[in-house]
């Protein structure tokens, strides 16, 4: 304080930024792992509504979902490497990729949700109310944990979109890339869900 | 590590991650088709846990964060194990 050029700098601190995310992401991981938990008692407990339930799931789209989210999270983790190396131009076409795998994802469950809707098979309705009570919970679980998952898919979209955005006015760049490297670290966070839900829900019948 | 210089994962490594995932994503799938009750559950849960450490040592970049995160990621999950076991041991007794 005592200087005659007294340097104004921004507070800034990546690390404690870092942590920061780190610290919500377990906050995450174990809202996600009690859901797991009542999957797993309740799958324990009705083997075979549960078995039944997920031979009703499409694979296929589950599948493509997987690939998808695999493929997404490896274009930001490249999205951050570029724009460490100076690649801005690069960073906005990787984050554009993920944004454009992000969105067939939420179509491709638009399509399975709607196919289950036509059937009448959604939270509150007629059917799902007479059902057994092992099937009941088999799809409230996958309606509760799925959607639960596209919300963070579209929580991830509008992150990432803002760091694009970040990035063509300047604010974003070699020396300043915490907001990317946290969306990055959120949307890692979405695929490593879907990588157990996946099986738990869709293969193991 | 310095303060300010982080590690830049190379585009290269990245790529080949993404192959082991998506292969080990085709073996589960495979696994699971043959429909051997027990047997896959736990097979499709050791590749999905392989799977989910690639992910957290490689994209999330793990590897290059310092001991104590790590121990701090590691710790959540013995935590989240934790939980799992007390649970079933309560619903296998009652």
């Amino acid at each position: 304080m005592s200087g005659k050029k007294m340097h104004v700098e921004a507070h800034r601190d990546d690390e404690g930024a870092k942590l920061g995310m780190w610290l919500f992401i377990f906050t995450e991981l174990l809202l996600f792992g009690g859901l797991f938990l009542v999957y797993s008692v309740f799958r324990a407990k009705y083997p075979t509504n549960f078995h039944e339930g997920s031979l009703e799931l499409s694979v296929t789209i589950g599948a493509i979902n997987t690939v998808a989210l695999l493929f997404s999270s490896m274009t930001i983790a490249m999205a951050l490497s570029a724009i460490q190396k100076n690649n801005p131009k690069l960073s906005m076409l990787l984050i554009a990729v993920t944004l454009l795998m992000a969105c067939v994802f939420l179509f491709n469950k638009y399509i399975e949700w709607g196919v289950k809707f036509e059937h009448g098979l959604y939270p509150g309705s007629g059917l799902m109310s007479r059902l057994d009570h092992g099937d009941l919970l088999f799809f409230s679980l996958y309606f509760f944990m799925t959607g639960l998952h596209a919300l963070h898919i579209i929580v991830g979209i509008v992150l990432l979109a803002i760091c694009f955005f970040k990035i063509k006015n300047g604010s974003l760049h070699s020396q300043k890339y915490v907001h990317l490297e946290n969306g990055a670290l959120y949307w890692h966070l979405v695929d490593l869900i879907w990588i157990f839900l996946f099986p738990l829900l869709y293969l193991i019948a | 590590m310095a303060n300010n210089v982080s590690h830049i994962t190379e585009y290269k490594v990245l790529g080949k991650v993404f192959l082991v995932l998506l292969f080990l994503t085709f073996l589960t799938i495979t696994v699971t088709s043959f429909e051997l009750a027990a047997f896959s559950v736990t097979v499709a849960l050791l590749i999905a846990g392989v799977k989910g450490f690639m992910i957290l040592t490689y994209f999330m970049h793990l590897k290059y964060e310092s001991l104590l995160l790590r121990i701090l990621v590691a710790l959540i999950f013995v935590l989240y194990a934790l939980v799992v076991l007390i649970t079933f041991i309560d619903y296998a007794y009652r």
